[in-house]
């Protein structure tokens, strides 16, 4: 009877008031406590368990409809027309793939470490999930408000490498080694100039709580992007590589090995894989809007449209750039990839980190306000950020030449010359005749 | 002493898991595999870490050793193809076996019969904030040396794993990348 | 329903004792594996179980500056990602020279 009486007053007070979904969950706390007298315990598990089925089914949602707007996206950009059969326009045919990928029958190489084989798809979608937890839907909805959380999104975003690995190694295939390998080699060098991009972040917002650098960009009515610019670039660039998105998609280059990591992989299991890689995607997406975009907050909208709304608006933004990449850009060869990485991010991630510890000095030290400071940081970065990249590709890209003096690759190579052959040979006599019919 | 039902359960599902994978570390017939296991029982180790209410700790430890060692491990394997793969044992194994168990029986012994001063204080609060203060003011110094050991170990596994001899071509060939 | 002993409360011999089993088979493996990868696990291993006694230590023990032990534990991680990056050097190294990284046939020092 209370519980009816309290499930009313959500109803008529807080149940229309999607602003904030935080209000339905503190009632449904307050239920719990107050009128059911669960223990603590059995809250806590409770709520965990009911944020993480709202994430999932979130992340369900937008792995279907992903599907559909990055074909017909892509291929808007393609001058082509995507999938536009089934349903209108098409909508139903992220539907119509799931039912064929379950349908497939589940191959496994016969030789392959059965347990590491199934085990490496299902762990590869863990950390696009688990870094959901922590990030801010709106002001007070975060499922997991970590005082580590951007250091937590580092290490479990770390663990996709192994998973990779699992998959690679246990499919017992060439190919699919050669692209676990790559894609390590790729994830390994791409972190350090993404933890030294955030930590520019995290120097300047003073705290590593997602909800806090929200808050912070908040309370300076300011966007970080607009305050580190080259931490955005640098970012942007070694994620969409983490990500195995087409410019940086070398461990699943299908001209080149085949598949990839998931060359033995059918039916669900290589659905799954394909799942990951979105939830990563819109993950990453929803990384960016948070630290770079605000997240929750945008000057006073927040105000009338719902926060989570706003954010689900960036991230789809955030997520339109990274369609946008794969549309257009062609695949880097792996060198040029690693190269890119240690020669051109890292030392730009560095030199933003000493910009932003200088200016975040200044700040202490001088006492001057906010009010002033963060205009005049707003254009220095802005202009600095043009200065060192415009420098950087002047000095580290090589001068174009329309006839370059010297071979650029592999000058010293020795070419064995080919057999001679004869213009038409003799027709070989254990060969059936070339107009033969096969029995 | 921690009283809290849910910790402890976890605190003791998180002890058998760990202890389990890593007893797997020393059973099990393939190295990779060993590598396997080996990064599961470190983020194991990152579950008892918050158990102890250490969250920045533990965030370290998943970050370094199951997203950097576990994989510099895997490269390592990757690396020497024609070693042995079988993770077998050396003639030292019941050696070893003994040793090992009589460190565990002494350290089982200590850890019962000294008298700790255990103090009443609950889990700490957040500690990353605190922490990074620890590390710039008393313990600057070792701060600054870990930064120059870690400086010198990547100079010394550069210079450790680089080709002194051929692949000249190619390295003309990276300088345009 | 009455509450097991075990599950009542957490003990600071309890966590040393875990850590004292994860010492002891880091150490069976170190001693024992033939392969130097097997060996630099073994070690990483102890290396952990260190780190679960001085976090135990700074959570349960009086201290002034309780703290302290996490700081450790930050330095032992450091080194111990140090340590293995140069190891596994030594042993890409040592096998293009010997095609072998197992420490029974690495044998050019002895007497």
């Amino acid at each position: 009877m209370i519980m009816l009486a309290s499930l009313l007053t959500i109803v008529t007070h807080h149940w229309f008031d999607i602003r904030d979904l935080s209000n339905l969950s503190g009632a449904i706390y307050d239920i719990l406590r107050d009128d059911l007298n669960f223990p603590n315990w059995l809250i806590y598990v409770i709520s965990a368990l009911l944020g993480t089925l709202g994430i999932i089914s979130f992340i369900g949602g937008v792995a279907v409809i992903n599907i559909w707007v990055e074909r017909r996206v892509v291929g808007r950009m393609q001058s082509r027309l995507g999938p536009n059969r089934l349903g209108p326009f098409g909508l139903l045919q992220p539907i119509a793939d799931a039912i064929k990928l379950m349908q497939k029958e589940v191959l496994q190489p016969t030789s392959a470490p059965g347990i590491v084989f199934t085990l490496a798809p299902i762990l590869f979608t863990v950390p696009g999930i688990a870094i959901m937890a922590v990030l801010p839907w709106g002001r007070n909805m975060t499922l997991a408000s970590l005082d580590v959380g951007l250091l937590y999104i580092l290490g479990v975003s770390s663990l996709a490498a192994l998973s990779v690995f699992m998959a690679g190694y246990s499919s017992n295939n060439k190919y699919s080694l050669f692209g676990a390998m790559r894609a390590i080699a790729m994830l390994v060098s791409y972190e350090i100039p993404i933890v030294v991009a955030l930590l520019g972040i995290v120097l300047f917002a003073g705290t590593m709580n997602l909800q806090g650098i929200v808050l912070f960009q908040e309370d300076h009515w300011t966007l970080m992007i607009l305050l580190q610019p080259l931490a955005f670039l640098v970012y942007f660039f070694s994620v969409s590589a983490e990500l195995n998105r087409t410019p940086a998609d070398i461990s699943e280059a299908e001209s080149e090995i085949v598949g990839g990591y998931h060359t033995e992989y059918s039916g669900m299991k290589f659905g799954l894989f394909y799942a990951a890689e979105l939830i990563n995607a819109v993950a990453v997406s929803a990384i960016i809007s948070t630290l770079f975009l605000g997240g929750w907050w945008l000057y006073k909208v927040d105000e009338i449209v719902p926060g989570w709304m706003i954010y689900i608006g960036k991230i789809y933004t955030v997520y339109f750039l990274f369609v946008w990449t794969r549309g257009t850009l062609p695949r880097f060869r792996i060198d040029q990839l690693l190269a890119f990485a240690w020669k051109w991010l890292t030392p730009m991630a560095l030199s933003n980190v000493v910009l932003v510890a200088a200016e975040v000095l200044i700040w202490d030290e001088s006492g001057w306000s906010a009010g002033i400071l963060i205009p005049a940081y707003i254009v220095i970065n802005n202009v600095l950020a043009g200065v060192i990249v415009f420098s950087f590709v002047r000095l580290l890209s090589p001068k174009f030449q329309r006839f370059p003096d010297t071979l650029r690759f592999y000058p010293n190579i020795d070419v064995p010359s080919l057999p001679a052959v004869a213009a038409h040979p003799e027709p070989r006599a254990d060969l059936p005749a070339p107009g033969a019919r096969p029995i | 002493m921690i009283e809290d039902t849910g910790i402890v359960v976890a605190f003791w599902v998180l002890a058998v898991t760990t202890i389990g994978c890593a007893l797997m570390v020393a059973a099990v017939r393939d190295l990779l595999q060993a590598v396997l296991f080996l990064a599961l029982t470190f983020v194991g180790v990152a579950g008892i870490y918050i158990v102890l209410s250490a969250d920045f700790v533990a965030v370290v430890q998943v970050l370094i050793y199951a997203g950097a060692i576990a994989v510099l491990m895997t490269f390592a394997v990757m690396l020497t193809p024609a070693a042995d793969r079988g993770n077998s044992e050396t003639m030292f194994q019941a050696p070893a076996a003994i040793l090992a168990g009589l460190v565990l029986a002494v350290i089982v012994f200590v850890a019962y019969d000294t008298t700790w001063q255990i103090s009443g204080r609950g889990a700490f609060p957040a500690t990353a904030a605190s922490l990074g203060e620890a590390f710039l003011k008393p313990y600057a110094v070792p701060f600054e040396v870990a930064s120059v050991l870690l400086m010198t170990a990547m100079i010394g596994a550069i210079v450790l794993t680089k080709e002194d001899d051929g692949d000249y071509a190619l390295e003309q060939g990276d300088d345009h990348a | 329903m009455p509450e097991l002993p075990l599950l009542a409360s957490l003990q600071l011999e309890q966590v040393l004792v875990v850590g004292g089993i994860l010492f002891a088979i880091g150490l069976y493996l170190a001693l024992s594996k033939r392969n130097a990868v097997g060996i630099l696990m073994g070690v990483e291993l102890m290396l952990n179980a260190v780190n679960v006694t001085l976090l135990a230590f700074s959570r349960f023990v009086v201290s002034p500056r309780p703290l302290d032990g996490q700081v450790f534990a930050v330095f032992v991680i450091t080194v111990a990602a140090a340590e293995a990056s140069v190891a596994l050097a030594l042993a890409v190294s040592v096998y293009k020279h010997r095609e072998t990284v197992n420490i029974d046939e690495i044998d050019l020092l002895r007497w």
